[in-house]
């Protein structure tokens, strides 16, 4: 119930701001409203933004998940390693850990020159941005696991070479869990950045596109829809991190 | 003589510690025969988890031997299975899935998992929880499935690091009478580490006291009070005070 109580307030104080005066660089909540049906469905302005939404949400929809899915399919094994294998954890830990305070929208122009001006360039930001969450947590997960769950394991008889399957990995999942929910939240951050230079499709390309145009209202409407997706892709994830994590206190 | 299960034998633990050797237990000699509920107690820092835990063979010995049935202790195995004093329950496993975990992990059928889990869960009371994860437990019931899946694993020796130690009163006296009515039932060796000189006279056959600096063994002292024990009679008392004057380190 609070939790509507304050957009609705800000909804209205954003409307009544926009009434009256002649002054009208913000476009008022119903012209938003407007120019959203009409980029879903079409039928208003007709212009080039009509009808677009979906081509628009799906790409950047499918950069986002497939840039996610290659990080957590890149960085879960090699948080796995990292953080058990001490070997693989001093050839690689130290590169990783200097480069990971590069903020990862200043890969974006090395990122142009090597993968071009276009949407692969994007879907690299992605993977780079879901990347270093993943990979974070799942070495911090995979190395905290309590001592003694190794100890009741052995003296109950588990092999050592089953311990990864049966304790390490089932220890690690909360961790990993938060890990993967942080990445997928990044990659939705990052796509924008990523689709603002030479993509056609995106919602971060129609953001540029409709700034270009002064079409303030439609610049809105993309920041609206990425919010709401990603709202609800980070709510899919987090129901199944909660029936896979029912037993832990804090997930459950 | 009989052949005891467990014969430690000169056994001495040295740690590196800080560039140092600390040691932890020193010339330490203890015969245990099947059956037999040993209790260890002293002072905190006289060796009692390291003896227990080298007899687990989660710790290696530094002089001497130590064996069961006459063989060296190289490793932890199921045959000793441990109840430690933080439980150490798989927190993602319901209470079922803990006690059935040792026979799953030794590789056995699926049938005879699920029957075992069922009469240990049944064993310890914990029916109406089999289902529910360990961070729903009280600790009571946390040291229950904690001592059914050394049990379910069939473990010939039951190790116990002052496994009651985290619990109240009433729980620790009602976990004690449940644990001698098992012992007694399964024909368990029990060793139990505990500091309580009443635990020990409650629980035990033999209380084996030791000293710290550097820890070691100074008694072992047989209790033959019937079972079940009473703590306020004359003979209890009695044995309370020979054991707190062998602790005080007066003979
Ligand atoms: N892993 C270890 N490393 C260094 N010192 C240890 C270690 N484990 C135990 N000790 C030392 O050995 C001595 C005996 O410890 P412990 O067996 O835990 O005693 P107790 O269980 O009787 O309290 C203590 O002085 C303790 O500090
Ligand atoms: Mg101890």
């Amino acid at each position: 119930m609070l939790a509507v109580v304050f957009p609705l307030g800000a909804l209205l104080a954003w409307f009544l701001s926009t009434l009256g005066s002649g002054f009208s660089l913000i476009p008022s909540p119903g012209e938003v409203g407007m120019a959203l049906y009409d980029l879903a469905f079409g039928g208003v302005y007709d212009d080039a933004f009509s009808e677009t939404l979906v081509t628009h949400a799906l790409a950047s929809m499918s950069r986002v998940f497939g840039g996610f899915a290659l990080a957590a399919a890149v960085a879960l094994p090699l948080g796995m390693m990292i953080g058990r294998v001490p070997l693989v954890r001093a050839i690689l830990d130290p590169t990783l850990q200097l480069l990971r305070p590069v903020p990862v929208t200043a890969w974006l122009p090395l990122a142009m020159i090597v993968f071009g001006l276009g949407p692969r360039s994007a879907f690299f930001l992605v993977f780079l941005g879901a990347f270093y969450p993943v990979l974070i947590n799942t070495v911090f997960g995979v190395r905290s696991v309590e001592p003694r769950l190794f100890e009741a394991a052995a003296m109950l008889g588990l092999s050592p070479s089953a311990s990864f399957a049966k304790v390490v990995l089932p220890a690690a999942l909360p961790s990993i869990f938060t890990g993967l929910r942080l990445g997928l939240g990044f990659a939705w951050v990052v796509i924008v950045v990523g689709e603002m230079t030479g993509v056609q499709t995106g919602l971060g390309a129609i953001i540029m596109e409709a700034r270009q145009l002064s079409r303030t209202e439609i610049v809105i409407c993309g920041m609206a829809v990425i919010g709401v997706l990603g709202f609800v892709s980070d709510k899919l994830v987090m129901l199944i991190g909660q029936r896979l994590l029912r037993w832990s206190p804090q997930h459950g | 003589m009989v052949e005891a299960i467990l014969d430690v034998r000169g056994v001495s633990k040295r740690f590196a510690f800080n560039g140092e050797s600390v040691t932890a237990l020193t010339d330490a000699n203890l015969r245990i025969e099947k059956g037999e509920f040993v209790c260890l107690i002293g002072p905190s820092g006289c060796g009692k988890s390291t003896l227990l835990r080298m007899v687990a063979g989660f710790e290696s010995v530094s002089d001497g031997e130590l064996l069961m049935w006459t063989k060296p202790v190289t490793g932890p195995g199921p045959d000793r299975g441990m109840v430690f004093q933080d439980y150490g329950l798989f927190p993602w496993l319901t209470v079922r899935k803990n006690i059935g975990f040792g026979p799953v992990a030794r590789g056995r059928p699926a049938k005879e998992v699920r029957a075992t889990e069922e009469r240990f869960v049944e064993m310890v009371g914990l029916t109406r929880f089999a289902d529910a994860f360990p961070h729903q437990l009280s600790g009571g019931m946390k040291q229950r499935v904690a001592i059914a899946r050394v049990l379910a694993n069939d473990a010939e020796v039951v190790l116990m690091d002052e496994p009651f130690g985290a619990l109240d009163a009433m729980t620790r006296e009602r976990l004690q009478a449940e644990l001698l009515e098992i012992w007694a039932k399964q024909k368990l060796t029990v060793l139990f580490v505990t500091h309580a000189i009443e635990e020990a006279i409650v629980l035990a056959d033999r209380v084996v006291v030791m000293s710290p600096g550097p820890g070691r063994i100074v008694a072992d002292e047989r209790i033959d009070l019937p079972r079940p024990r009473d703590p306020t009679s004359p003979e209890f008392n009695a044995m309370r005070r020979h054991l707190g004057g062998l602790l005080a380190g007066h003979h």
